[in-house]
């Protein structure tokens, strides 16, 4: 007994860490031990848990639908006795920090369903057009030139004047047009792989492309993507908010940080907090997702560093 | 150097197709009806009167004829005339565009001027407070959505310390470009604008920098016995300035997106709220304008873009 937990004791912490070491746990061990990332994922997960609930705890804390009007309370300012009231009231009355919480289901949905759209189109793009070449890369290659010689938020408010953009559509619009960053960095690592030995190797057996580009390739790529993947989701959630801010993305009487500011300069002289809340609350959650990305890239791959400047707007 | 301009104009070709045929399946293929937009509202108008106007617009025809018409449209810059203003669209485009690059150009020098500084502070002060300071602070600024930064600038800045007009260009009665008066008005956007440098241009120059640092010339400038600021300055800033041109253009979308915002925010009559105007009167050529013609700007300063770089970095080759 004793000799056991004195060998116990010797164990020192590299060794402990040692004794896992395969890519993934790795990461994780690299994660757990960088206090920033994790607080931001405290605060993404407390957030998501919020949006999940808000049915109920409107219901049944707040005692106040997000539809709910009180022109009585019109312009109230945050005050603690009333649950409802803890964030103010915004111009026709209405509590605005059940607002908020439907809010957050808008802004976290759209980009996270926006990010797996983007990712999906700029992987399968990228891959192939990075494995492939020929035709089809210069084809591709030809789509992210002509998609960023556009002004894309010119184009998103075309398609909310053409269409009507709800929680579902508008993250499909804007990962079909917002792949191309994604799509650019999958690329490039296809290419540079495609030529490793390796990769020959398993061709000279006779692997068929698909088996290469799911088995040899794909997996070689997902550490850059899943850092990519939250850095997306920050710049999504940044783009609904500044078109539904400017009245094109989505359309009231469904809440969303973004058209929550719409009528802001309305707010300027009666209501300041109906201007701070919803803009820090987009503020926190976009860094959160930035610091997230951050974190991820420092855990998964140091020598990626600098390698992921990327800013989907 | 005239063969790779040339190629590089020749490049510029497909892309210009591929933006045309964006904006046209954009505008006249999607299930939104153009004719129905301009007569949205009326209800005196029947169905007679929509087939003439469809016919009048050219919308009867098949499309690859639709298609050609437009993109001879968009070369000639002839987009009709707005429904709002019944005014030729090109024209109040192209009195716009001075009013929306005298904000955008000073934002930019000023993002430039004090973004390449601080990445370059932040990179010699590599892990201390002021490094990290500088980090923090432009990721903050990089989450921060610019239309909340402008309110807040309203609110602090015009209304509470009445230091910024809280909109539109001139005093009343004024109407100069290079004066007092636009100058305080400018304030605002400017600052605006230059976010977008000043969040993204310390972490490139940071990073730009700590590369070259590590690199043999500069040991060997320092071997030879170059004095600290010698090898700082000529040796390590100039190389690291080169990403300053090639990322010109990914500031430069940034910031042209960011005009409709801006604009919005400090009511300035820029390129971006005549195309913010034109789509909430649901002005169908202002509209279609707006974005062609952007986007042909915004093509034109990346072919520009593409030759500074040749002209500063002598490691392009000529391809």
């Amino acid at each position: 007994m004793a000799t056991q937990a004195a060998a116990v004791q010797v164990v020192q912490p590299w060794e402990q860490r040692r004794a896992s070491a395969n890519f993934w746990s790795d990461a994780w061990w690299r994660l757990r031990h960088d206090p920033t990332t994790m607080i931001a994922i405290g605060v993404i997960v407390l957030l998501v848990v919020l949006a999940l609930s808000a049915d109920l705890l409107a219901e049944h804390f707040f005692h106040w639908s997000f539809t709910k009007q009180n022109l009585a309370q019109a312009y109230r300012k945050p005050a603690l006795e009333d649950p409802a009231f803890w964030m103010g009231a915004d111009n026709l009355g209405r509590s605005q920090i059940v607002r908020l919480l439907y809010g957050a289901r808008v802004s976290l949905f759209v980009g996270f369903f926006g990010m797996f759209v983007t990712m999906t189109i700029g992987v399968v793009m990228g891959l192939t057009s990075g494995y492939f070449r020929g035709k089809w890369d210069d084809f591709v290659v030809w789509l992210v030139s002509t998609l960023t010689s556009i002004p894309l938020l010119y184009l998103f408010l075309i398609i909310g004047l053409l269409f009507r953009l709800d929680a579902f559509v508008l993250p499909l619009f804007l990962g079909v047009f917002g792949w191309f960053g994604i799509c650019n960095l999958a690329r490039g690592q296809t290419f540079a792989l495609r030529e490793r030995d390796y990769v020959t190797a398993a061709r000279t057996i006779g692997a068929s492309d698909r088996r290469i580009i799911f088995q040899h390739i794909f997996p070689n790529v997902i550490p850059l993507l899943i850092v990519i993947a939250m850095i997306d989701v920050g710049g999504i959630i940044l783009t609904e908010s500044a078109l539904s801010f400017l009245g094109f993305g989505i359309q009231p009487p469904q809440p969303s940080w973004g058209n929550m500011l719409s009528d802001a300069p309305q707010f300027y002289f009666r209501g300041a907090h109906l201007i701070y809340f919803p803009g820090i609350l987009i503020s926190l959650t976009v860094l959160c997702c930035y610091l997230i990305g951050d974190g991820l890239r420092d855990a998964l791959d140091p020598r990626l560093r600098g390698a992921t400047h990327v800013r989907v707007k | 150097m005239t063969r790779f301009i040339a190629r590089r104009l020749l490049q510029a070709i497909p892309t210009l197709f591929g933006i045309m045929i964006i904006t046209f399946i954009l505008l006249r293929v999607s299930p939104a009806d153009p004719v129905k937009l301009m007569v949205a509202g009326d209800q005196e108008i029947t169905e007679e009167d929509k087939n003439r106007l469809r016919e009048g617009l050219g919308l009867n025809k098949p499309l690859p004829l639709q298609f050609v018409d437009f993109t001879w449209q968009a070369i000639r810059l002839d987009f009709g005339n707005s429904f709002y203003y019944h005014r030729p669209a090109r024209d109040m485009i192209f009195e716009r565009i001075p009013n929306s690059v005298q904000p955008v150009l000073l934002g930019l020098l000023v993002g430039v001027g004090v973004g390449v500084p601080l990445g370059f502070v932040a990179a010699v002060s590599r892990g201390r407070r002021t490094d990290h300071g500088i980090r923090v602070g432009t990721v903050v600024l990089q989450s921060t959505p610019d239309f909340f930064l402008g309110l807040l600038m309203v609110l602090f800045l015009a209304i509470q310390l009445k230091w910024i007009p809280i909109g539109s260009m001139n005093v009343v009665g004024e109407d100069c470009t290079m004066c007092w008066d636009r100058a305080w008005h400018l304030l605002g956007p400017v600052l605006l604008y230059a976010n977008g440098g000043l969040a993204f241009y310390p972490r490139l120059i940071r990073t730009e920098v700590l590369e070259v640092l590590s690199q043999d010339f500069v040991r060997t400038a320092r071997a030879k016995g170059l004095r600290e600021r010698i090898v700082m300055f000529t040796h390590v800033l100039r190389n690291a300035l080169i990403p300053v041109v090639t990322n010109f253009g990914g500031i430069l979308t940034i910031v042209f997106a960011g005009s409709v915002i801006v604009e919005r925010v400090f009511n300035w009559p820029g390129l971006g709220r005549l195309f913010f105007d034109g789509l909430v009167n649901k002005d169908y050529p202002i509209v279609q304008a707006g974005i062609i013609m952007s986007s042909f700007l915004l093509l034109i300063s990346f072919v520009m873009r593409d030759i500074t770089y040749a002209l500063v970095d002598p490691r392009i080759k000529v391809r």
